[in-house]
């Protein structure tokens, strides 16, 4: 497995938010978290990247980083899109770019810069551009691009779709579709658009204020009719 | 009209110095979005510190590059010692601790150095006035190493990867710490920085204005009203500023309000800016699309 999560607590000072989460995501396999508003989901993400101190176990293939700073985590490969998307609005594509590879030393970063242009090829017309002058769905491409450049084994998104018209929402979902194919890295995915996810995901996990109450394949959660009524509303 | 030409040339000897201590303010800035009142005092005690290695028989140049060490060392101490524990306090906290600093700092180089005013040597000394006798050596000298002080900044801040991170750690922390930037070694960098380049101010104005422990007290607020000017997260545009000031100052000094009221041009500039263009002349407007 290359993220396993045992009896996961977290919360933020004496408000307990997560109580006691058993999640996995394969190597190179896309998990989606669903729940409401309010669920958990992301502060589940914040738990594994470090951004708050969670008690239990968290294991990058097999390696425990629950309670390292984030910077660590990020450097053993594990790169978060946050809420909010964690770009740097007042600085350009190109240093946005830059510093997503910062930790590297390796000569391929040329060559994922190329990648990451045919995959976002609006961010490379963008280049010289403030980020905060960006539309909303080149920001979130930006901020997917900038996380894929550390080139980590575990991908974290925390709502790609939020705030976004459908059809741009279905781009990026499409490029995610053609991430997971072309690249290997594995996915976690937090999503409100439980349909959208499921589409995306090989695994799947239901959540509700701070537990998990169903799980399965994907595919088998998407076609039970008793859970898409009752927890997913469609 | 030689008259004139001599109150500028020394308008922009003078603002060689307040762009130097601008440039300083502006690395603060850079580094953690504050403006540190003790930088004056700070490049004091390096200069004293430089004094006190030149005494003792080093060479010029090599107690330069001591105190530049030196006072690096000391800023990224000043970091990790009093401003670390107070990271998450309010802005009011901060305003506190950089106001304690400078009456503590100054005080302590009273008392180890004395107040009595000393002479400071000038690497550039014994030349013969130069550009048609409009400035001394070392004014042309101090331009100079401004410049050069300048010019390595942007360079830092610009083309190194050391440099992004730092400017990415002050816009934001967290998105900083995600792509695995380590914030607290980009702050205590920057305070080292900034105090090893407000060392290099005192040392280059010293010798003009003879070295006390209240040296850089006016200057450090000419030099906050260049950075203002010239915009205070833009490195060459506090220069400028610097620059604007010292020769605006020196003009209106001479032909406008008299010697005495120099300093309100300073004071004037400072609101001016601030109610007519906050961003300064050369401030990056920053966009934020909601």
């Amino acid at each position: 497995m290359l993220l396993e999560v045992k009896n996961l607590r977290a919360g933020y000072g004496p408000t307990q938010v997560l109580f006691g989460l058993d999640f996995a995501v394969a190597e190179g396999g896309v998990t989606a978290l669903l729940g409401a508003n309010g669920a958990g989901k992301t502060t589940t993400l914040r738990a594994v990247s470090g951004l708050i101190r969670p008690e239990g176990e968290v294991l990058l293939s097999g390696q425990r980083i629950a309670g390292l700073m984030t910077e660590s985590i990020a450097r053993l490969g594990v790169a978060h899109v946050p809420d909010g998307r964690g770009t740097f609005m007042e600085l350009t594509v190109e240093e946005n770019f830059r510093l997503g590879a910062y930790t590297r030393r390796d000569p391929d970063v040329a060559a994922d810069f190329a990648r990451m242009w045919e995959w976002f090829p609006r961010l490379k017309q963008r280049w010289r551009q403030q980020a905060g002058t960006l539309s909303g769905g080149e920001q979130q491409m930006l901020a997917i691009a900038r996380a894929l450049l550390l080139r980590p084994k575990l991908l974290l998104l925390d709502e790609p779709s939020f705030g976004l018209a459908p059809l741009i929402v279905q781009d990026i979902f499409a490029i995610l579709r053609r991430i997971r194919e072309e690249s290997g890295v594995g996915i976690l995915l937090v999503e409100q658009n439980a349909n959208l996810a499921l589409d995306l995901a090989d695994h799947a996990y239901l959540l509700e204020t701070g537990r998990i109450v169903m799980s399965g394949p994907a595919a088998e959660i998407r076609q039970d009719e008793a859970i898409r009524r009752s927890y997913l509303g469609y | 009209m030689e008259a004139f030409l001599l109150q500028l040339a020394a308008g922009i000897a003078t603002g060689g110095i307040y762009a130097s201590v601008a440039l300083a303010i502006v690395m603060i800035y850079q580094a953690t979005h504050h403006v540190n009142f003790a930088q004056g005092e700070m490049a004091t005690l390096s200069t004293f510190i430089a004094l006190t290695m030149i005494q003792a028989g080093l060479p010029y140049w090599v107690a330069f590059a001591g105190t530049l060490v030196v006072s690096f060392v000391m800023g990224a101490l000043v970091e990790r010692l009093i401003m670390r524990p107070v990271q998450h306090a309010p802005i009011l906290t901060h305003v506190g601790v950089y106001i304690g600093m400078l009456l503590i700092i100054g005080n302590m180089t009273g008392w180890v150095f004395g107040y009595t005013i000393q002479m400071f040597p000038s690497p550039f000394e014994g030349g013969k006035p130069m550009l048609g006798g409009l400035f001394s050596s070392h004014q042309l000298g101090s331009v100079v190493v401004t410049l050069a002080v300048l010019i390595l900044v942007y360079l830092f801040f610009t083309k190194t990867s050391l440099g992004l991170a730092m400017r990415a750690a002050a816009y934001n922390p967290r998105s900083a710490r995600l792509v695995g930037i380590r914030v607290d070694v980009m702050l205590a960098l920057g305070w080292g920085l900034a105090a090893a380049i407000g060392s290099v101010a005192g040392m280059m104005v010293a010798p003009i204005v003879f070295l006390d422990p209240n040296m850089m007290l006016g200057i450090l607020l000419y030099a906050f009203a260049g950075a203002l000017l010239g915009g205070i997260d833009n490195p060459p545009g506090a220069v400028m500023g610097g620059f604007l000031v010292g020769v605006l100052e020196n003009l209106a000094g001479a032909y406008i309000v008299g010697t005495d009221l120099k300093l309100t041009v300073a004071l004037v500039i400072i609101i001016g800016v601030l109610v007519l263009k906050p961003s300064g002349l050369f401030g990056r407007v920053v966009f934020t699309r909601v």
